[in-house]
């Protein structure tokens, strides 16, 4: 159903509970749809974490939370299986970057923000939207099975770098479960598309009368700007996952040479493992960014609102935004230094790399200038808002030492970039979402979240997120590489490293147990304020943008008469010389007043 | 079965009392009026406060974990090259530590400063050039020193290495290593996948092309494939009976094998007594024994996935791809003995890692490294550590 046809009836239809609640058109809907399902996974994926972090800070040791969740066939006597670990890992990081962080956040946040800031009735196409989610919903279950089959989840790391993804006698892992793993992500892929192009059409086509492409919310140009990315990068990741199948499945060698697995040697020639890495980080890099951009948008105007005070430099964090998504194209290199590619390729990507850190920077001082001299409040959105600058400056500047190949030799692989890219994307992101759903949980759900659970959640998530991944920098600056079943190979050689990681270790893992454990409050907000929150007012922040002239009550259509008009750009807080310290987007401009 | 029944009982007593708070949060929100999304000025200046604490435990805790970990984790880079790169951590170190402290504690002191105040009003301030164009310039001159110097030293790690390089390769499978020194003539043999044997009667694991390793290859093919055709001319006869799927398996298999006996025999046409010469003083070793101030050159091969072969303590790291050659180079400049001096750990040692994933008992691959002098290393060949490639001609 197109937005137009909307226009002259946005009234309430009568719809079946199939029609509103599961096979939804509406992109509010929608928006819910894809935040309880990353929320699910988001759940699984922590638990995952926490079995392995286990492993890592007590190896060896029987450990009943492992055979409550494994059982005897992959924790024997609750001792994680080697094969397992590397399992729980890969799964771990793929359903956080691809399921959570790229599904959950774009898709509950463009979908719900979208049509809503840009006055919009819905989505340009409400049914391709529909099969967005239940792509996306298919290929959850499909991520999920494939832990329960019996020879295991996939285990060559979220890269799945071949031959070890292509050969089932190099791993165990690498057989049915890699195949649901490629299959999954093909599926996840189309889902991801299907959204992009939605979102992309929707932001250029049906902005209300007056929306000028300037006076769009940063949220909106972050998610536009990410579905271009995505719409650019996630095709060369199918090309990448079909290509490995075949090289699984028909015997083809894209990425196979001259290789023997186990005493068999195999006839497949001529491939090159390095040509998967190069199409993989093709989107593996801007991935990074698909995940970031999203988080920032939602915090720029969390940020501004909370501060009582406009964005300070929109047109610069646009510029910024744009910048950053032209760069994540021409750095994927930089995962690449120590593959053996021409050192002159690898200067080329140090430099086009570090260059990102200015749209960075840009970024970074603006939401501080924001803060400066603004009139705070402290709402559970605006610390996670404030905790995302944190992290996205503290991972960032690691960022710097990683680009720089002379440097990454000795970090690659290491505990050191898992510490960089938890902080600056897991972290920033995640901290992004929280933000989002604490601010915009009255659009969803026509209830408010309890604010002090959300403050008790904040500062206990903050420290324990900090406490697992700070002192993770320096276990990496030891040369600890990642997945490591345990580090036993050090007592070979240093004795004295070996009990300093060990220490960093244990603390890690506490961290991270109690961090797991924390989100509980979350959970337990969310759910608890869908069916008993307060009932919350129209626009209860006090912000400047079109969602808050919806009414609480969802509209199909979103606004019941006609569409709004808009006359200015959604950051008048504190404007001198005007009755509010607020201006909605609607309000004309007075005469003899500036713009902006 | 009493813990789970007390862990039960806890986790429903807790839920109840959750209930219960909660129910008397909505009650006294609703007698006092209150909405979530008003300002509490109490509870806004502890978010304040709160502001100001965790900037004072998260940069305490850094500055502690910076001394107690910062410089323990590793020893003194013992390479030539390593010492640069240790040079420029040091840079890098400053400059990224000189932004985290200040970025982190303006946001956070600002978040306590300006914290939400009824007589005051937000200063409208939509933006300003001059501040943009300065911190756009800073950084941009900042990462232009980080570029510079980083190429610099990147451009010196991978250069060419110099002619008295001596060349050693190591070969990765899963799990182990092994180091393949060129011998006097400095040059490694040629190598060929489809000779890796470990066929007994002329093991081969690096596959090592010399006209006799070719020949024993063809045999060992040979007697495969006959024992294979015997295999299934006695099911032709009746004599057994396999199943269709390992019949068909058999017959594919033996297939591939006469096509790879097809490959190998075209080699003994295109390699002649003078790649013999060049293999004949090639040795290998299950440890890897280094002279101090001797450049090596590291040809890296794998035979089965890509594996990476990292040496923390010479600040060096390349990875093994299967079908490819990789390089890598460095100079020791620290014998084992003089670095368990520098540690004041006799037990030190150097060590090679994997450091990419490559199954299951990835965290078990390692070999050991020596950094010794030159007689120290003669010593060790004549101790027996070390094979000929093509000891077993004869």
């Amino acid at each position: 159903m197109s937005a137009a046809a909307h226009t002259d009836h946005g009234h309430h239809h009568k719809e079946s509970f199939i029609t509103k609640y599961i096979f939804s058109q509406d992109h509010k809907m929608i928006g819910k749809q894809f935040l309880v399902t990353a929320i699910f996974m988001a759940v699984v994926a922590v638990i995952l974490s926490i079995l392995f972090r286990i492993q890592l800070g007590w190896p060896g040791e029987s450990n009943s939370v492992l055979s409550f969740f494994l059982g005897d066939t992959w924790a024997p006597n609750g001792i994680l299986h080697r094969g397992m670990y590397l399992g729980l890992v890969t799964i771990h990081g793929t359903i956080m970057v691809f399921f959570v962080l790229t599904g959950g956040l774009s898709g509950t946040f463009s979908n719900l923000l979208i049509p809503l800031q840009c006055g919009a009735r819905d989505m340009a196409s409400g049914l391709l939207n529909m099969i967005s989610y239940w792509l996306f919903f298919l290929s959850s279950v499909i991520m999920l099975y494939s832990m329960f089959i019996e020879t295991g989840p996939a285990s060559a790391g979220w890269t799945i770098y071949p031959p070890l993804s292509v050969y089932e006698e190099t791993i165990q892992g690498s057989g049915a479960g890699m195949t649901l793993w490629l299959l999954s992500m093909t599926i996840f892929v189309a889902s991801s598309l299907l959204g992009s192009l939605n979102y992309i059409v929707t932001v250029l086509n049906l902005r209300t009368k007056g929306m000028k492409m300037t006076r769009l919310p940063l949220t909106i140009w972050a998610f536009f700007v990410t579905a271009i990315i995505g719409v650019l990068s996630f095709p060369v990741l199918v090309s990448c996952v079909v290509l490995l199948m075949m090289d699984r499945l028909l015997g083809t060698s894209f990425y196979v040479n001259d290789a023997i697995v186990g005493s068999e040697i195999l006839e497949q020639s001529g491939g090159s493992p390095i040509l998967f890495e190069h199409l993989f980080w093709f989107l593996g890099h801007p991935e990074v960014y698909i995940v970031l951009l999203p988080a920032l948008g939602l915090t720029s105007e969390i940020v501004a609102n909370n501060s009582r005070k406009p964005i300070f430099g929109y047109r610069a964090m646009i510029g910024s935004i744009l910048a950053i998504a032209f760069l994540s194209f021409i750095v994927w290199g930089h995962h690449m230094f120590i593959t053996g590619m021409n050192p002159f390729l690898g200067g080329v990507f140090v430099f086009t790399t570090l260059l990102i850190a200015i749209p960075s920077a840009v970024k970074s001082f603006n939401y501080l200038t924001t803060l400066w001299r603004g009139n705070i409040r402290f709402t559970p959105a605006m610390l996670f808002s404030i905790g995302l600058v944190s992290s996205f400056v503290t991972g960032g500047i690691t960022g710097v030492i990683l680009a720089d190949s002379a440097l990454d030799i000795q970090v690659h692989d290491t505990y050191f970039v898992v510490a960089h890219f938890h902080v600056v994307m897991g972290l920033s992101a995640i901290f992004g979402m929280f933000a989002g759903v604490y601010h915009w949980f009255p659009k969803m759900y026509g209830r408010m979240m309890n604010s002090k659970l959300g403050m008790v959640h904040f500062w206990l998530t903050l420290i324990c997120a900090y406490g697992v991944f700070f002192p993770m920098h320096f276990v990496g600056i030891g040369g600890a590489p990642r997945r490591y079943y345990d580090y036993s190979v050090y007592t070979g050689f240093d004795n004295a490293q070996y009990e300093m990681i060990m220490d960093l270790n244990v603390i890690i893992s506490i961290f991270a147990i109690l961090g797991g454990l924390v989100q509980v409050i979350f959970i337990f907000n969310v759910f608890y304020s869908i069916r008993r929150g307060q009932v919350a007012t129209q626009n209860p922040w006090k912000g400047c943008s079109l969602e808050w002239t919806t009414p609480v009550e969802h509209v199909h259509g979103n606004w019941p008469g006609a569409i709004p008009e808009v006359h200015r750009w959604p950051y008048d807080y504190s404007k001198p010389g005007m009755d509010e310290d607020f201006v909605l987007q609607t309000v004309p401009v007075r005469d003899g007043e500036e713009e902006h | 079965m009493e813990m789970k029944l007390i862990v039960l009982v806890v986790i429903v007593l807790v839920a109840i009392a959750v209930a219960q708070l909660m129910r008397v949060y909505e009650l006294t929100s609703k007698i006092r009026n209150r909405r979530e999304e008003d300002i509490d000025l109490r509870v806004n200046n502890i978010n304040a406060m709160m502001m100001i604490a965790f900037l004072a435990v998260f940069f305490g805790s850094a500055v502690y974990m910076l001394f107690k970990y910062g410089n323990g984790m590793l020893p003194e880079a013992a390479s030539i090259h390593g010492q640069d790169v240790d040079w420029l951590f040091n840079i890098n170190w400053v400059i990224v530590f000189t932004v985290f402290f200040i970025v982190n504690g303006v946001l956070f002191v600002f978040a306590y400063k300006y914290a939400y105040d009824p007589n005051r009003t937000a200063y409208y301030f939509p933006h300003d050039n001059k501040l943009e164009m300065l911190w756009t310039v800073v950084p941009a001159g900042a990462l232009a020193v980080i570029i510079i110097l980083g190429l610099m030293t990147w451009n010196k790690i991978t250069g060419k290495p110099s002619e008295n390089a001596v060349v050693v390769e190591l070969y990765a499978e899963q799990f182990n290593w092994t180091a393949r020194y060129s011998g006097d003539d400095n040059k490694l043999g040629y190598a060929d996948y489809k000779l890796v044997t470990t066929w007994s009667a002329n093991p081969n694991p690096l596959g090592v092309i010399t006209t006799n390793n070719i020949e024993w290859r063809l045999k060992e093919l040979d007697s495969t494939i006959n024992a294979m055709h015997t295999d299934l001319a006695k099911e032709e006869n009746l004599e057994v009976v396999y199943s269709v799927a390992s019949l068909e398996k058999m017959r594919k298999k033996v297939e591939k094998l006469e096509r790879i006996r097809e490959r190998v025999a075209l080699m003994q046409t295109n390699y002649t007594d003078s790649t013999d010469v060049i293999a004949a003083d090639d040795f290998i070793a299950k440890e890897l024994f280094l002279i101090k101030d001797q450049e090596y050159q590291f040809i890296m091969r794998s035979r089965d996935v890509i594996h990476s072969a990292y040496f923390p303590h010479f600040r060096a790291q390349m990875n093994c791809v299967p079908g490819q050659r990789t390089k890598l180079k460095f100079t020791p400049i620290f014998t084992t003995a003089e670095m368990r001096e520098k540690t004041g750990n006799p037990e030190f040692n150097y060590i090679l890692m994997c450091n990419k994933i490559c199954g299951e008992s990835h965290s078990n691959m390692k070999m050991s490294v020596v950094v010794g002098t030159a007689e120290e290393f003669k010593k060790w060949q004549e101790e027996g550590n070390t094979s000929l490639v093509v000891a077993s001609v004869n």
